[in-house]
This record gives structure tokens, C-alpha cells and sequence, in this order.
């Protein structure tokens, strides 16, 4: 199976599905003649040519709009934030006009628009540039929102959404563009709603979504090389729909949980999933769920500290030892 | 780029004082073109407005509407004067006063009213309300709550069409409160950056909400010539004036059509109730104006005189028409009385097309409504 990048993967996806559906459109600022600001779109401009791919102006609000318009009609726009954080000045667009307008209608209208980019914090560019929203966005219902954390997911979980007949939202990672995985050459989606059990454990469930994910496995492997511990890693993909299935059957296998978060805490993703656990499996919970997340603070540019603030290998191990004393 | 057209300041309500340049409109051969059955029509299309709007007005105060309710009424002109030039291929998507192109449309008072009393047989099943209709089988999307978010939509239904190949356009309407919402720029930008085919229709009432343009909008001219700053072309249009409404629209819509290029139309006009039933309307204008408006430019009454005058209808058979949409609308608050509300279980659906339509097609899994 051929190893690409997680961005390589994301590119693929969107290359494939650009072929295999003339509705679909790849929109945002610098995607085209640029090659994309992170170059995930590299090479869809000489590809497909400008009817395909094209660049829009600085102005999230209207671009994301007329995506969303133009989705109404039946056209697949795949649009670029150039990061998730963008999306704060597109919000009624984002939020009222894509998750709402289904059920305004009545049923009548769906919007298959697919809105990505990066996600995250970590990169050492302030805290205006580093929001994780998917908390708040996948508190809407209408909207889905997945996060990959591997090559194999961002492409499968790409795929999924651009064939998704509802708005979909892709948050992407840019310390994870550079990653490496195996990425099958035929045509495959990652369903969305599916989490997955990345490294099999009997000790202990370690909860993660996105680049905590990796976070999470590195800490699972010094956990079992130092102290001889098997964790499970859940990975969840998919915030919303969320596959409360396979994190109840974790916790019913190891009794013990720890949930791991890149979002800041005060009503994260991670709030969600401790509501869930105690409500459907609170006879199996051997210790209090734990927690890891970013310290909650506006992220701070100083790289040196941010690389504390952001959830780390060596933070996870000490919070999986106090779940498991 | 359209030449800069010297135009002296134009505020709303004032307007009233200043005649707008009329050109002959019912020369304009989208008028010269009415047949007598299609100009008392229009006058039939108006009155069922006016007659909607003012038969929700004591439904509302029956207690059965909740919410707000944004009355059309004094506005009929211009939903009808611009949807009324409309083809097959062309689209409406509008905010929250959208009674009026609803019906303009084709959307039945039964539906429309179900849909004020949160009825299962609304339009949306009772799960939009008075300021989100839909009716994508019209060609209608919608009836937004938020100021100047549809906008954008407007400019992108424009993109879909002419990205279909479609010789259609996009007529997006908003007030002129909206004007100064950053959205709407972005679209004005977009539309004429791209040459899409959208119509944005300023209907400019004079308040937004109870603020009056000359408090809330800086202008050169007038609201509509912002266009100019984006190479847009723009009217200034008389809104009480059914054949000037008309003539204007399809002058953009031509535009639209074989140059793909948008338009910016600001068409003056005037709301006889306040912002919504929610407005006492005793803080920010005179009674006296409303009054005027009323007597000197009503539209129904002005299109009333000129096709009396044109011999095309008769007194009679305008009080048949009134008599007609007073029944229709007395029927449609029954039908609503008469319907049922939703059951509960519909709370959560029409959320997501992949769950409304689980089978073979879905592609998602898991947990997506909580419950």
C-alpha cells in the first residue's frame, strides 16, 4: 500500500471526487493559483482548470455564503478556510444559514457543502490563529464535523464528505500535514460517524480526536515500554455524529477512562463524552474519567509554552497513572 | 463599468416630497407587452397580499401566531412588480418580510398562514415560522431571519445557475437596514467581482426596524449608488409605481441574463405597520406620515386608478377581487385553525437528508440527534 502524507491524502480525496463529480467545486483564498496556503490543493488548478478550482477574495462571510447558496442548487463546494479560526468572521453563514436551513424548510432543501482546514494550535502564531471550534460548531445540529488524525482517515473521512448530502465540516491539523500512513489507491470512504479503536488496550480507554490522537498512541506506547499498562486508544474521527457505541464498549472492557483533548476544557468535546460515559456506563467505572486538554487560557504565542499548554505525551502519561491508582 | 451618474442625495422617508424619475415606464415593452388580463392580475396578486397580511394581523392578536410577524403591507408593489417579470429559470431568496414574495410566487395563503401558526401543514411544517419560507419548487429560498445573511446565498444560487449554464438570475431582496451588514458588501463584491447574475433589491422602506436611513446610513446619492464603488450597475426606482417596479427589474434582469452581470436596484417604498406586530410604532415616526403615505401613494389604490383609468377594470370588478382575497384569507385562517400541530416526534427530524433518507445512498453512521 503506498505511504503518502496526511496532506498528499487530503489532495487525493478531493482529486478523486473532483473527477468523479462535475458538481464539485474547490473554493477559498490562495487554492488555486497559489496552490493552496498549506498546499493541500497543489496541482487542482492545472488539473481541472479555474471553472474547478478557484480563488475567492478575503471574505469568509461571502464565499462561504455562496457556497452555501450555490450548494442549495445541487452544487458540491468543497471550501478552504485558510484555518478554522476564519470561521469566526463567517459565523452566521457557517452556523445559521448552512446547520439551519434544512429544518427551516421543513425537510425541503439540504446543503451538501463541505467547509475544511486546519484546526488547531501548536504552530506558535497566537491565539487568534489557533482555535479548535469543534465543540462549538458540532453543538448544532445540521452540521457534522469530523477531525482525522491519520493519512488513511483524512482521505477516507474526505471522501465521505464530499458525498455527504449535508454540511460537513473537516478539521484538519497542520502539524499533521506532514505525516506519513498507508493510503490505498482504490476508492474507499471512512463512513462518518465511525470511530476506531487505533491501538487495542485492556487497562485503561484513552478518549482522543484529531492530532490528540497521535498524542494519545505515543503516551500509550511509554505507558505499556515503561510501566507495562495497556491502554486503549479510541479514536473518535467524527464529533458529530458521535459512535457512543464503540466508546461504551472500551469502557466496558477496561472500567478505567481518560479522555485527551487538544480544545480547551470549560464545555470541550471531552464535557460531551464524560456526560456519556457516566449516563450509559456508570456501573463499569472503576475510577473517576479523566482529563487532558489544553490549559485553559487564550493560546499563547511563546512556542515554549504552548508546547506545554497543548496536551503532550508526558501530560497523558500522568493523567492515565492517576485514573489507573 | 457602469458611467457614475450624478445623483442628488436621496434619503427615505423624505423621498416622499421629491418625484423619482419615472421615464415613461409603461412604455418600457415589458409593460407595453400586459395584456388587460394580466394587469388586473397583478392588481388580483397585490390585493391577496394585502388581504394575507391584514387577516394575520387578528390572527396574531387572537394569540395564535407567536414570535414576530413582519407585515408587507404598503410593499406589495414590489414583490409583485419584480417576481411578475421573472422566467422559469429565474430564482427569489429574500429576509424576513416575506409574505409578500411568497405569495408572488405561488405559495398558497393556506400554507403560508398554517406555517404563522406553527401548523403542521405549514409551508415548513411549522418549523420555520413567518420569516423562514421556503419553496424550492418555486424557485423560492427563502425567507432569513438574520439582516443581510441571505445576501451571499443570493449570490451563490447566481453562481450555481451560471455555473449550470442556466440563462437565469437570482433576485435577492433585503432592506435597507441591510446595507451596512458586512455580508452584504462581501456579495456585492463577489457578484460583480465574478459577473453573477444577481438582482439585489433594496427595498428601502425608510426604517430599519425604528431607525430612519438618515440615522443609520452614511451615502453619497443614495444607498443604491454604494454600487458604484463596485463597478455595479444601480436604479433608483419608484416602488409605488407597478409598471416603473416592473420596467426597472427587467431592464437588470436583461442584464443579468445576456451579460451576466448584477444590479443593484434600490426601490423606494414604505411599510404602513411597524417593523413587526412586536412595534408599538409611536417612538420614530409621525402618524401624519404614515397617513400620506397611505392616501398619496398607495400602490394598490395607484394601480387601481391607472388601470380604471386604462378601462381595463371596472369598480366592480375590484370589489369582486377584494371581496375574493378576503375570502381566500378567511379560509386560509380557518385552514390553519383547523390543522393539526406537529407531533412531537417531528422535533428531530428534517435535521439531516442523510437521516430523512437512510438507505443504500447514506454514506453517514452513528449518533447524530441527541436524545
Amino acid at each position: 500500500m503506498p505511504v503518502i502524507s496526511y496532506r498528499e491524502a487530503l489532495r487525493a480525496a478531493m482529486r478523486e471526487e473532483l473527477q468523479r463529480d462535475e458538481n464539485v467545486v474547490i473554493m477559498g483564498e490562495e487554492v488555486a493559483q497559489f496552490n493552496g496556503a498549506y498546499k493541500v490543493t497543489e496541482g487542482l488548478l492545472a488539473e481541472f482548470g479555474p471553472k474547478r478550482v478557484v480563488d475567492t477574495p478575503i471574505s469568509e462571510a461571502g464565499f462561504i455564503g455562496l457556497g452555501i447558496g450555490a450548494s442549495m442548487l445541487g452544487i458540491r463546494p468543497v471550501m478552504e478556510l485558510m484555518f478554522w479560526s476564519f470561521s469566526y468572521v463567517a459565523f452566521d453563514q457557517v452556523i445559521n444559514n448552512a446547520a439551519n436551513i434544512r429544518y427551516m424548510s421543513g425537510g425541503q432543501i439540504n446543503v451538501p457543502i463541505v467547509i475544511r482546514g486546519p484546526a488547531n494550535g501548536g504552530t506558535n502564531v497566537g491565539a487568534t490563529h489557533s482555535h479548535t471550534p469543534e465543540n462549538i460548531i458540532a453543538n448544532h445540529p445540521g452540521i457534522k464535523v469530523v477531525c482525522p488524525a491519520t493519512p488513511y482517515d483524512a482521505k477516507g473521512l474526505m471522501k465521505a464528505a464530499i458525498r455527504d448530502n449535508d454540511p460537513v465540516y473537516v478539521m484538519e491539523n497542520t502539524i499533521l500535514y506532514n505525516d506519513r500512513g498507508e493510503v490505498p489507491e482504490e476508492d474507499y470512504i471512512v463512513p462518518i460517524g465511525l470511530a476506531e479503536v487505533k491501538r487495542a488496550g485492556t487497562d485503561l480507554t484513552i478518549v482522543a480526536h484529531g492530532r490528540a490522537t497521535i498524542t494519545a498512541l505515543k503516551a500509550a506506547e511509554r505507558l505499556a515500554s515503561e510501566q507495562n499498562i495497556q491502554a486503549e486508544v479510541v479514536d473518535l474521527r467524527s464529533i458529530r455524529p458521535l459512535d457512543e457505541e464503540t466508546i461504551l464498549e472500551s469502557v466496558r472492557k477496561t472500567n478505567r477512562v481518560l479522555l485527551v483533548e487538544e480544545n480547551k476544557p470549560f464545555c470541550g468535546v471531552d464535557a460531551q463524552i464524560a456526560y456519556l460515559i457516566q449516563s450509559k456506563a456508570f456501573d463499569y467505572l472503576d475510577a473517576p474519567i479523566g482529563r487532558v486538554s489544553s490549559i485553559d487560557a487564550p493560546q499563547i504565542y511563546c512556542k515554549k509554552l504552548e508546547d506545554v499548554q497543548i496536551p503532550n505525551p508526558d501530560r497523558v502519561i500522568a493523567a492515565a497513572l492517576e485514573v489507573l491508582r | 463599468m457602469p458611467a457614475p451618474k450624478n445623483t442628488k442625495a436621496v434619503t427615505h422617508p423624505e423621498s416622499l416630497k421629491e418625484e423619482l424619475p419615472a421615464n415613461a415606464p409603461e412604455k418600457h415593452p415589458v409593460n407595453q407587452g400586459l395584456g388587460a388580463e394580466e394587469k388586473v392580475r397583478l392588481y388580483r396578486q397585490m390585493v391577496r397580499i394585502r388581504h394575507f397580511e391584514q387577516r394575520s394581523i387578528r390572527v396574531y392578536q387572537q394569540g395564535k401566531i407567536g414570535g414576530f410577524l413582519h407585515l408587507y403591507v404598503g410593499q406589495e408593489a414590489v414583490a409583485a412588480g419584480t417576481i411578475s417579470v421573472l422566467g422559469p429559470d429565474d430564482h427569489v431568496i429574500t429576509g424576513y418580510r416575506d409574505h409578500g414574495h411568497a405569495l408572488m410566487v405561488g405559495m398558497g395563503m393556506n400554507e403560508c398562514m398554517a406555517e404563522l401558526t406553527g401548523k403542521l401543514t405549514g409551508c415548513s411544517k411549522g418549523k420555520g415560522g413567518s420569516m423562514h419560507y421556503f419553496a424550492p419548487d418555486k424557485n423560492f429560498w427563502g425567507g432569513h431571519g438574520i439582516v443581510g445573511g441571505q445576501a451571499p446565498l443570493g449570490s451563490g444560487i447566481a453562481y450555481a445557475l451560471k455555473y449550470a449554464g442556466k440563462k437565469g438570475c437570482c433576485l435577492c431582496y433585503m432592506g435597507d437596514g441591510a446595507v451596512n451588514q458586512g455580508a452584504v458588501h462581501e456579495a456585492f463584491n463577489l457578484a460583480s467581482l465574478w459577473d453573477l447574475p444577481v438582482i439585489f433589491i433594496i427595498e428601502n422602506n425608510g426604517y430599519s426596524m425604528g431607525t430612519s436611513q438618515a440615522r443609520s446610513s452614511a451615502l453619497a446619492g443614495s444607498l443604491a449608488q454604494r454600487a458604484e464603488g463596485y463597478g455595479m450597475a444601480w436604479e433608483l426606482v419608484n416602488g409605488h409605481d407597478l409598471y416603473a417596479v416592473r420596467a426597472a427589474t427587467a431592464d437588470a434582469v436583461r442584464r443579468a441574463h445576456e451579460e451576466n452581470k448584477p444590479t443593484v436596484m434600490e426601490i423606494f417604498t414604505y411599510r404602513y405597520f411597524g417593523h413587526s406586530m412586536a412595534d408599538p410604532d409611536k417612538t420614530y415616526r409621525q402618524k401624519d406620515e404614515i397617513k400620506e403615505y397611505r392616501e398619496k401613494r398607495d400602490p394598490i389604490i395607484l394601480w387601481e386608478k391607472q388601470l380604471l383609468q386604462e378601462g381595463v377594470l371596472t369598480k366592480e370588478v375590484a370589489e369582486q377581487i377584494n371581496a375574493e382575497a378576503q375570502a381566500e384569507a378567511d379560509a386560509a385562517a380557518k385552514f390553519a385553525d383547523d390543522s393539526p400541530f406537529p407531533g412531537v416526534e417531528t422535533i428531530t427530524q428534517d435535521i439531516y437528508w442523510e437521516e430523512d433518507n437512510r438507505g443504500a445512498e447514506t454514506s453517514g453512521r452513528g449518533t447524530i440527534v441527541f436524545g
